[in-house]
């Protein structure tokens, strides 16, 4: 077993390190803080590059080795957990290391004015050493333990304005909502664990994800006549959708956006919400398994497959009725997620996987240039107030279009390549073309919002002096960033543009590299494909065309102009730019219905529970009361000298207790002497 | 057999601690707090001293000490300790520890105050130690008596309520408990748990039941039943078990919060240590045979517990619900437990990572409670008494490495992987999943609501502007931090490395799912 697999945790274990040492340093040590972050962010990207060139050199089964150790036991059993390392985790591990790195160096320039400063770069340590963790486990349990502390500091990142409310209220619906999937994840983890007997994923022929196991768990059918397997992979997919951002369980997605800008970039749209595709893919044995002749796909993969479908139409719908830059790109990200879900679904993990990493670059490309933008225009974020960027932030420009003709699909730039191999294999999957369609229609949505927004930003001249709500104005208009922050997105926007040529048809390394394969080039590939291609193509030119027929041939220069389609469909628009009003229909329904379930538990526990104690209680003071009367009225004279001792013992008790607690003892003792008679009657009877 | 009595020195060392601090303690209130201090942390090491002496190959007793009490009774000084009653006793150790630092602030009657602390803390080591039921029993009451007087005289506006139904319903309790054993004493002749426990499994508990007490003509099954109940009405009551739960949250709230510490942290656990050391050895069949309603209410505990919680406003409400919710996947686990007889390998395997999560959740819990408990202490000295949520807000500009740590403590009780809660609710989900898939479904639930109304602390405590009348707050000192962090380097340890603790428990955990027979 080479090094780098030996110490793989080392990728994980150094941001962590740093984290920790962060946190306990003074606040007013901003460089040492930015400088350990970065340091040991880029030390993992070494580390990351060594496993990817580990796994490139290395042929058939070596591509896929892992090391695993005790840790701790239970009666009889051990609980062991390890790192793997296989080609996924090789380009998951560079990916997230190379945009982490450039997001944390851009994040120096973006903060530089925060007084907490120190504390965003303890927190994105953190998150890193556990995004980095997700990667290289080699146990559901121990993925499960850093995807937990990835939502931990997504939670303390999107809440690091912790003095506004509506930041604060962000992060604990994000966290909340995530866990509700991830509860169905950590059903999922348990039910997997009493069906294998481990949760390690490759033990050589004894995990969870190899062959033995498989066959089992496609054995045997349970609930609603699903094999155990694809039951088990549902309620994972669970925790996926959580992360993910998927329908229904998208809502904190675009409230994350209170987060500062990098967050978004990193957390948000390359990284966390990709890790949920991720652990489909990770799983993917299981979510495929008995897969025989004739049967093409299993329950599981479906699901995956229409939830991706849906969401990738929602998204793409809404984010055309959007006025913040973030959230248009925010919709944009759950939408594309979709689409990773309907490749994953339909074509596998490399379908999947390929586009996930593809938009991890253009996406990250373009939060970081709409935070440039955001930054530039002194913290505003309302498309309506920008336009005219294009001459006051040249490079934010020139980086932002490479990014945004990425995410649109528009010929030979990266996103045109995997978005057109999900929608090769959505057509060919042979359950439905419903998912091809959808994300036909998705990929013109796309292509027309995206115009929307560019026309909105950097079109015409600028409307930023106008009245608004949010950002400082005053200042003299819009300005270029630094280089801190530009370098970062010139550096992205060259993987924006040619990352695509590594996937193509005709020379598919990238796929072959995640089956290990190698890669060899085929012209002829082409020829299947290439019809499609022009399809797609299409698609993209209608929606660039239909964007700039709608806000580019006469641009905005009101302020207070009602969007295009606004003007035309007023209630589709609001619709729209409600986000179909799932948020108040959650609030109407679930969230309503755990307040009352919490006030009636209150209720049950005061009127029921206790009241039953208390009624008691009541009837046995009553009992005393007839009791008292009885020896005051009928008794008395005969005990006149007992009663006197007791009615000294008990004023004493009562001076002692103030009042209550003799009535108490006297039941107790009541019971007692009645319970001990009876038991001892019963006994001789 | 009789070696050096650790134990009984364990035992002895806190009641001769509130002496020396009542006498020695009169002139000086420095001196009482610093004196109980001193006793509690000799009282630790003992407790780290055992454990490290500790065999971890033995299921069985270690260090027993047994001697004739009462021998016309059959009572016994019997003392013993395996892997659960070792780890009862250093989790005693470190609450007491942390409830007197949580009172430290206490003005009235000082001496009086930290003499009750260590003589609950006395309590609890005999009770963590007691063989026989009688001796046992005596620990279990006496503990009633100083936590009463700290609740009576110590407590909030409605003390005397609070500490009277806290007295009263546990008593009720107990008297049941006590019917139980004198009925089971006039069965088997014993008070000997360990006898009595081999007299059940080999079945011949029931008969001798029916030949000595054959009560309103109960067959022996249903005899058993009706002593059963009166065990477990004992320990539902102390736990507690909803819906025997009513005396906690008003007591909880009441109670000065370093009593509440106590309360939660090591006294809550006595009840369930019962259910273990008594319930399952004795009354296995029994459990199984009302498994169903035992499942509901353990549901019940946990997902109306968070719920309840979610439903309060009182910092110290909240977390009383919160601790009804986590013992409840406790009982979770041993009903789990408890419901399939037989011996298969697989069967061993889930019962003992029900029965591990179990104990690693009696102990964790009682860090954590306590420790958050202690945090609310400090909120409380700080803002002037003040509890509500809507007395506080935007706490984190001030007081930004309180809001770091109180927010660990609350993320370890949430269930945050890497804290010490993880990993024994992991456990006991795991072994309950599929010994009773429903119920353990259903109490995910309770790992929701418990998120929700956690997260509702922290944004309503810490985040938001800050409010007026909060401008002078004060960050902890770096004294206070220093208290504190061991717990939370606890909370950390336990989480990364919980094979720390579990490789005690471990003998007894195997010995325990061997003794589930049928």
């Amino acid at each position: 077993m080479s090094w780098i697999v030996h110490n793989l945790w080392l990728v994980a274990a150094l941001p962590f390190a740093a984290g920790g040492v962060i946190s306990v340093m003074k606040q007013r040590q901003r460089t040492l803080a930015a400088g350990l972050a970065v340091g040991s962010m880029a030390l993992s990207f070494v580390l990351a590059l060594m496993a990817f060139v580990q796994v490139l050199t290395s042929h058939g089964e070596a591509t896929r080795q892992f090391s695993n150790f005790a840790w701790f036991q239970f009666g009889a059993e051990w609980v062991r957990l390890g790192w793997l390392l296989d080609p996924l985790t090789a380009v998951m591990l560079v990916m997230v290391t190379f945009v982490g790195l450039l997001i944390f160096i851009y994040s120096i320039g973006y903060m530089a004015e925060d007084e907490n400063f120190k504390r965003f770069f303890c927190f994105l340590a953190l998150f890193a050493g556990a995004m980095l963790g997700v990667l290289i486990a080699n146990n559901l349990l121990l993925l499960f333990m850093c995807w937990e502390i990835v939502g931990l500091t997504s939670y303390l990142l999107i809440g690091f304005w912790y003095e506004k409310p509506s930041a604060a209220a962000a992060a604990k619906k994000a966290f909340i909502v995530t866990r509700i999937g991830d509860l169905g994840l950590f059903l999922g983890m348990a039910w997997l664990y009493a069906q294998t007997g481990t949760l390690l994923f490759y033990d050589a022929g004894r995990g969870c994800l190899e062959a033995n196991a498989l066959t089992t768990l496609a054995m045997h059918t349970t609930v609603f006549g699903l094999t155990l397997s694809s039951a088990i992979g549902i309620l994972i997919f669970c925790g996926s959708a959580g992360k993910s951002g998927q329908v229904p369980l998208h809502v904190w997605l675009p409230d994350a956006m209170e987060g500062p800008t990098p967050v978004s970039a990193l957390i948000h749209a390359a990284t966390m919400v990709a890790a949920g595709v991720f652990l489909l893919a990770r799983v993917y044995p299981l979510l495929s398994a008995g897969v025989t002749h004739g049967m093409t796909t299993t329950v599981a993969l479906q699901v995956v497959t229409w939830v991706g479908a849906i969401t990738a139409l929602f998204g793409a719908l809404v984010a055309v009725a959007q006025w913040d830059i973030k959230r248009i790109l925010a919709y944009s990200t759950m939408s594309q997620l979709g689409y990773m879900m309907i490749g994953l679904g339909t074509g596998g993990v490399s379908v999947g996987m390929f586009h996930l990493i593809t938009h991890a670059f253009f996406k990250a490309l373009l939060f970081l240039g709409a935070g440039s933008v955001i930054h530039g225009c002194h913290g505003e974020q309302d498309i309506r107030f920008m336009g005219g960027l294009r001459k006051a932030m040249p490079v934010t420009f020139a980086a932002y279009s490479c990014g945004m003709l990425a995410l649109c699909g528009v010929p030979l730039f990266s996103g045109f390549w995997s978005k057109d191999e999900i929608l090769h294999s959505a057509f060919v999957w042979n359950l439905s073309r419903g998912p091809f369609y959808i994300g036909a229609i998705g990929a013109l949505l796309t292509a027309f919002y995206m115009t929307r927004q560019m026309i909105y930003v950097y079109a015409g001249t600028t409307r930023l002096a106008a009245e608004s709500t949010h950002g400082e104005h005053g200042h003299s208009g819009a300005h270029e960033s630094p280089k801190v922050m530009t370098v970062p997105l010139l550096i992205l926007a060259v993987p924006a543009v040619v990352l695509g040529f590594f996937g193509t048809p005709v020379w598919p390394w990238f796929q072959s590299f995640l089956e290990g394969d190698t890669a060899n080039v085929s012209f002829g590939a082409l020829g299947g494909a290439f019809p499609l291609m022009i399809v797609s193509s299409l698609i993209v030119f209608v929606g660039l065309g239909l964007g700039w027929l709608l806000y580019g041939r006469k641009l905005i220069v009101d302020v207070g102009a009602l969007d295009r389609i606004e003007s035309a469909q007023p209630g589709l628009f609001h619709l729209l730019s409600g986000a179909f009003y799932i948020n108040e229909l959650y609030a109407a329904t679930v969230v309503r219905f755990t307040l009352v379930a919490a006030s009636v538990s209150a209720w049950l526990d005061r009127w029921i529970f206790g009241g039953v104690v208390r009624a008691i209680s009541t009837i046995f003071v009553l009992f005393a009361k007839v009791d008292s009367f009885a020896d005051t009225h009928v008794v008395n004279r005969g005990f006149d000298a007992g009663c006197g001792s007791v009615s000294y013992g008990g004023s004493f008790l009562s001076k002692l207790q103030a009042g209550k607690v003799q009535r108490y003892l006297k039941f107790v003792g009541v019971a007692l002497f009645v319970a001990v008679a009876l038991l001892f009657w019963g006994g001789k009877a | 057999m009789n070696a050096f009595p650790w134990l009984s020195l364990l035992t002895a060392l806190p009641v001769v601690g509130a002496g020396v601090v009542l006498v020695a303690g009169a002139r000086s209130d420095r001196a009482a707090r610093f004196l109980s201090v001193g006793f509690a942390v000799g009282a630790l090491c003992i407790a780290l001293l055992l454990w490290h002496g500790f065999d971890v190959n033995v299921g069985g007793m270690q260090l027993v000490e047994q001697h004739a009490w009462v021998p016309a009774l059959h009572i016994q000084y019997h003392l013993g300790i395996d892997g659960l009653g070792l780890s009862m006793l250093l989790l005693s150790a470190i609450v007491t520890l942390i409830s007197l630092g949580a009172s430290w602030k206490i003005e009235d009657r000082v001496p009086l105050y930290f003499a009750l602390i260590l003589l609950v803390e006395a309590c609890l080591f005999g009770a963590f130690t007691a063989l026989n039921f009688i001796h046992w029993f005596t620990f279990w009451e006496l503990c009633l008596i100083p936590a009463f007087f700290l609740i009576k005289i110590w407590g909030g506006p409605r003390r005397t309520p609070a500490a009277t139904q806290f007295l009263v319903y546990t008593m009720a309790g107990s008297v049941a408990m006590l019917l139980s054993f004198l009925a089971m004493y006039l069965a088997a002749n014993t008070f000997e748990f360990e006898e009595l426990a081999t007299i059940a499994q080999s079945g011949r508990l029931l008969p001798s039941l029916a030949a000595s007490s054959s009560w309103m003509h109960l067959t022996p099954e249903h005899l058993g039943l009706v002593i059963f109940a009166g065990v477990f009405l004992g320990f539902a009551v102390k736990v507690p078990v909803i819906p025997f739960h009513t005396w906690l949250p008003d007591t909880y709230a009441e109670a000065p919060t370093g009593t509440t510490i106590l309360l939660t942290g090591a006294m809550s656990k006595m009840g369930l240590y019962g259910f273990l050391r008594i319930l399952v050895p004795i009354f296995a069949p029994q459990m199984q045979s009302v498994l169903t309603p035992l499942l509901w209410m353990a549901v019940a505990t946990v997902v109306l517990g968070s719920l309840s919680a979610m439903a309060q406003t009182d910092l110290k409400r909240i977390f009383a619900y919160s601790s009804i919710n986590h013992l409840g996947y406790c009982l979770l686990g041993i009903f789990a437990a408890v419901r399939y007889a037989g011996s298969d390998a697989q069967l061993l395997t889930q019962r003992a990572a029900a029965l591990s999560g179990t104990m690693l959740q009696m102990f964790n819990h009682g860090i954590t409670a306590a420790t958050i408990f202690w945090f609310v202490a400090i909120l409380e000295t700080r803002s002037g008494g003040a509890r509500e949520l809507s007395d506080f807000g935007g706490l984190r500009r001030n007081a930004p490495v309180l809001a770091g740590m109180m927010g660990i403590a609350l993320f370890s009780s949430l269930g945050l992987p890497g804290l010490n809660g993880f990993i024994s609710e992991f456990l006991i989900f795991k072994g309950a999943f599929p010994l009773a898939t429903w119920a353990t479904a259903l109490c995910t639930i309770g790992l929701l609501i418990t998120a929700v109304f956690i997260l509702n602390v922290i944004q309503r405590v810490f985040s938001g502007p800050l409010q007026e009348r909060h401008s002078n707050f004060l960050d902890l000192s770096g004294k206070e931090q220093m208290l504190l962090a061991p717990a939370i380097a606890l909370m950390f340890l336990l989480g990364l490395d919980p094979q720390i603790l579990l490789s005690h428990l471990n003998a007894t955990v195997l010995q325990l799912t061997n003794t589930i027979k049928f």
